[in-house]
């Protein structure tokens, strides 16, 4: 029901975020989306790509911090106020959302978000019968 | 032990005359010297002449924190400043702190008061003594430090912090006393058990616990986890500091050194004195003293005057414990905390609205304060999308607060509007500490 | 007018006065020290006693005293009095390894609060004198030991403590503060919080004199602060083993400080032969203590690197003078008055799982503020949570402040990108203008 993303530790200096392009690039591993917030020191890059496992691995090797972890994709119709009512129903069932992004994927609005509470999030998804996408969804889409 | 029996175990009547005989002498020192006292008293039509016994002491104005403010900083001193060898501070309800001067007799007093303290809690010249009070500007440190050099037992200044290292000196050094606030010492025994210190690897035997309000509840916890004797001292420094009363082994009530701290329970509405027994606010005159002399000094704590004699042989009048206080001064680790000194540093700043929350909690047996303040609207605004900006405000105001309160404060920015509006002082406060 | 000398007859002894005057106390030192096991075994391994003891020169057949030895005798090993007879104790800082422990009798805390008293009053500080000591108490020996020497000399004392500059500023200005001892360090910080709240340290405050101390910094340095502040700053030196502050000051010369040649002997060595260094050499102080009760040490070695400068001044004081502190002969460093050893920074890192075993500390002047950031690898990118991340940072910074009692900046960074050296890393970088 989840999908896998990689964490990324990013210093905040010049040259960090192309090391990490490039080690993808050179792997062939294509990024479906991504998301990154100013901060003062370092932050954490957040994606979501093609092979995540390999990616994962190939990062590691150029020795690039990094971590996978599971996180929801939603998928919402590319509509006004379909957003707001996904999360009205997580809202409701008092799951709180650590951070969420979205991006588009064919006319479908897709959108990632982690909470602390993955069971409940899993429940509540399943009782309101959300459309979600998991992993194998995602690489024949990339 | 009674470290001066002369003067810890007169008769009532010689304490009396003895008493009556300061009080004159007070007066008059202040009237001559004191020009706010003066005043105060040719205003009253009182001489010093008039002043000749201790129960002349109900015809005397009162003294009050608000005097000290106004008279800031050197206004209520006595002696001339070449005489004066230290200051002292503690907090005042706004921005200036109050500030008591001490001659060189002065800070011999203070010793010999504590040295009677620590020796009425067994404390002899061959203990090792840790004193883990603030040193500096507040009184706690330095004052239990010359009290125990005084007596001539061993004293380590260890201060505030780096408790895991001050526990493996107790332990390697056989620390026999120590002098904390009552949540520190909780605290020790909370940290003993992580390191995997038992109470059989030190040899704790004397706590003097003072500088926040404690229950006999807290004493007995302490008493078995750190396996000593916890005592109560009371003090403070408009008066002198820590050392104006102690209990003795008997824990039954806090002995007053009432040779140098007139006490008086006082109705704090009508400002009418109490029965024996009975609760009210607890006034101090100082008697023999040279640097800032204070006549009937409103204390705003709340406790009684215990009747009877104590089993020690000590006759100096018994304080009960402190049942509250008669302002919404908090105590936060030791520190006296008013929340009108928050609502000054917040009205400082201009960026915050003048709506504010203070959120005293304890957490692991250690107080924590939570200062919430609101953003204006128009800061806000303009800075939500900045948390560079968010993180200096958050900052400029956790240093403003640490400069004025002399405690440090975590500090939460609030959206306009967030915070309840207040109806009533006491609504600025949630004291979710349990006492 | 008052006497410029707070004792005049020992501040103004003739060399000759002065040698006999360390010979004697020399002997009874030898002596008092022998009464102790560990002086004994030393003495024995050296094959000396008490009588090979005749000349000022034969200090040098003493065996030297180290660092280590007060740490193995820890706690109570150097006493060479009855603990009943103490009335203080100092500790170093930091829980790594033993700390060394310090032991003063009364009559010992008198004569250090003579000592700071007699430097307080040589650098024209009188009793009707507004002291303000702006440096840390408790064990930190810059607090009691100031504050017990201004209360000697008579001046109002005020314990300010260090940090809380708004407050700070605000005694100065309403105490009519005439004199500040502090750290240098955090004298620049003071004036930068005076500008911020537009106060003129020439035009708004009395201030007179600064006594500077406890961490290392140039002429240079000190000329700035002279001019920031407009009054003249006074290098002091001490160290915890001898009493704390009070072994050394600069009169109003300026040109080295005087080492109080009644209460230690001086000696210079090459840190490598620990063979003296002619005048003029750099080499190690070491200080043997002449008027100690409590904890009497024979020819410490301190690790400081300094020089002679000369025997005689235009004060009037024939005291030996020494240069500022030039470094050190070992890997302490002095920050803001806290001396500290890379080795506890490792410790302190070592203890959390989710670092790496790399790690750089970098020294600064910012702003004329000393820093100082440590910079650590992950191990791992352990978490996909920020908050975790910040909360190990915070935590990291709370572990090192109760360590070292200064708080760090925390730097986390990928693994790979610190220096790693052969052998022997380069733990600490030291960009600081101090030594040049």
């Amino acid at each position: 029901m989840t999908i896998v993303q990689l964490s990324i530790f990013i210093e905040n200096r010049s040259g960090t975020l192309i090391k990490v392009l490039e080690v993808l690039k050179d792997a062939q591993i294509q990024i479906i989306a991504s998301t990154i917030a100013d901060t003062a020191e370092y932050g954490i890059y957040r994606l979501i790509c093609s092979e995540p496992q390999r990616a994962c691995e190939e990062l590691k090797r150029a020795g690039v911090p990094v971590s996978l972890s599971n996180v929801f994709a939603l998928e919402l119709d590319n509509q006004p106020g379909c957003a707001a009512e996904a999360i009205a129903t997580f809202s409701r069932a008092h799951i709180s959302i650590s951070y969420m992004y979205s991006f588009l994927l064919g006319d479908k609005g897709i959108l990632v978000f982690r909470t602390d509470n993955a069971e409940q999030a899993r429940q509540t998804i399943l009782e309101n019968h959300l459309r979600y996408i998991s992993e194998p969804d995602l690489s024949c889409l990339a | 032990m009674i470290y001066n029996p002369n003067k810890e175990c007169m008769s009532r009547d010689e304490m009396s005359a003895l008493q009556g005989k300061r009080l004159h002498k007070i007066v008059e020192y202040v009237y001559y010297n004191v020009p706010f006292y003066r005043n105060k008293l040719q205003n009253l039509d009182i001489r010093p002449d008039d002043i000749q016994t201790i129960e002349d002491i109900t015809k005397l104005p009162f003294t009050t924190k608000k005097d000290l403010r106004d008279n800031y900083p050197f206004g209520l001193q006595a002696a001339p400043q070449s005489e004066i060898i230290r200051v002292h501070a503690s907090s005042g309800t706004t921005g200036n702190p109050t500030i008591v001067g001490y001659t060189r007799k002065d800070i011999g007093v203070w010793s010999e008061c504590m040295a009677r303290c620590l020796t009425a809690y067994g404390v002899t010249r061959d203990d090792i003594f840790s004193v883990a009070y603030g040193y500096g500007l507040f009184t706690g440190g330095l004052g239990a430090h010359y009290g125990v050099e005084h007596m001539g037992a061993s004293v380590i200044p260890t201060g505030t912090g780096n408790t895991e290292k001050h526990l493996k000196l107790i332990r390697d050094l056989g620390v026999t006393g120590i002098a904390c606030t009552p949540s520190y010492a909780l605290y020790l025994a909370e940290t003993m058990d992580k390191m995997g210190i038992k109470k059989e690897d030190i040899r704790l035997k004397v706590g003097a616990f003072g500088a926040e309000p404690w229950t006999e509840q807290m004493r007995q916890e302490i008493e078995v986890r750190l396996g000593l004797k916890g005592y109560n001292i009371y003090g403070l420094s408009e008066i002198m500091g820590p050392s104006v009363s102690y209990e003795c082994q008997e824990q039954n009530g806090s002995h007053i050194n009432e040779d140098h701290f007139f006490p008086e329970i006082i109705n704090p509405t009508t400002l009418e004195p109490l029965p024996l027994g009975q609760t009210g606010e607890l006034v101090f005159t100082t008697l023999p003293k040279e640097g800032m002399p204070l006549l009937r000094y409103r204390t705003r704590d709340l406790c009684s005057l215990m009747p009877g004699q104590c089993n020690c042989g000590r006759t100096n009048i018994r304080m009960g414990r402190i049942e509250g206080r008669s302002d919404d001064m908090l105590i936060i680790r030791g520190i006296n905390v008013f929340p009108s000194q928050v609502e000054s540093v917040i009205l400082s700043i201009p960026e915050f609205a003048p709506h504010y929350m203070l959120i005293v909690d304890r957490e692991r047996n250690l107080d924590t304060l939570l200062v919430q303040a609101e953003l204006r609207q128009e800061v806000f605004t303009s800075t939500f999308d900045t948390p560079a900006a968010v993180d200096a405000l958050e900052k400029k105001l956790a240093s403003r607060l640490k400069s004025v309160l002399s405690i440090a404060a975590k500090v939460q920015l609030k959206a306009p509007g967030s915070i309840q509006r207040s109806q009533g002082k006491s609504a600025h406060v949630i004291d979710n500490r349990k006492l | 007018m008052s006497s410029p000398y707070f004792n005049p007859e020992r501040e103004t002894m003739t060399r000759a006065q002065i040698e006999a005057f360390q010979l004697e106390r020399l002997k009874e030192t030898v002596r008092h020290c022998l009464t102790n096991p560990f002086y004994q075994k030393k003495f024995k391994e050296a094959g000396i006693t008490a009588d090979d003891i005749q000349t000022l020169a034969d200090v040098r057949k003493l065996p030297f005293t180290t660092k280590n030895d007060l740490r193995e005798t820890y706690p109570f090993g150097m006493s060479c009095v009855p603990l009943k007879d103490c009335v203080r104790l100092h500790s170093s800082s930091g829980t790594t390894g033993n700390p060394t422990v310090i032991l003063h009798t009364k009559k010992d805390l008198d004569e250090w609060a003579n000592q700071v008293a007699r430097n307080l009053w040589m650098v024209g500080l009188r009793p009707d004198d507004v002291f303000q000591n702006s440096s840390g108490y408790g064990m930190f020996t810059g607090g009691l030991g100031f504050q017990y020497g201004a209360e000697r000399l008579g001046m109002l004392t005020v314990p300010a403590a260090a940090g809380n500059s708004l407050r700070q500023i605000k005694f100065i200005k309403d105490f009519g503060t005439t004199a500040i001892h502090a750290v240098p360090s955090y004298v620049t910080r003071l004036y930068e919080v005076m500008q911020e709240q537009g106060v003129d340290p020439r035009r708004d405050t009395k201030l007179r004199v600064l006594a500077i101390g406890a961490e290392p910094h140039s002429e240079e340095q000190r000329q700035r602060i002279e001019q920031m502040m407009g009054v003249k700053a006074y290098n002091s030196f001490g160290m915890s083993e001898m009493c704390g502050p009070g072994v050394g000051f600069e009169c109003p010369e300026q040109n080295g400080l005087h080492f109080w040649e009644d209460y230690y002997i001086v000696e210079i060595v090459n840190p490598e032969t620990l063979q003296p260094v002619p005048d003029g050499e750099i080499g190690e102080l070491v200080l043997t203590t002449l008027c100690r009760e409590a904890m009497p040490l024979l020819r410490y070695r301190t690790r400081d690197l300094t020089r002679v400068l000369g025997r005689s001044c235009p004060c009037g004081r024939n005291h030996i003078r020494l240069d500022r502190m030039r470094g050190r002969s070992d890997d302490m460093m002095v920050l803001r008055g806290v001396n500290i050893f890379p080795i506890q920074i490792e410790k302190i890192l070592m203890q959390f799982p989710e670092l790496g075993n790399n790690y750089l500390i970098t020294l600064t002047t910012d702003q004329d503020n000393d820093n100082m950031t440590v910079e650590v690898e992950l191990a791992e990118m352990f978490t996909d949570d920020y908050g975790r991340l910040q909360q190990l940072g915070k935590d990291i910074t709370r572990a090192l402040k109760d360590e070292i009692l200064l708080t760090p900046r925390v730097k986390l960074v990928p693994r790979g990108t610190l220096p790693v050296s052969e052998g022997k890393a380069v733990r600490v970088v030291d960009k600081r203008k101090v030594y040049q």
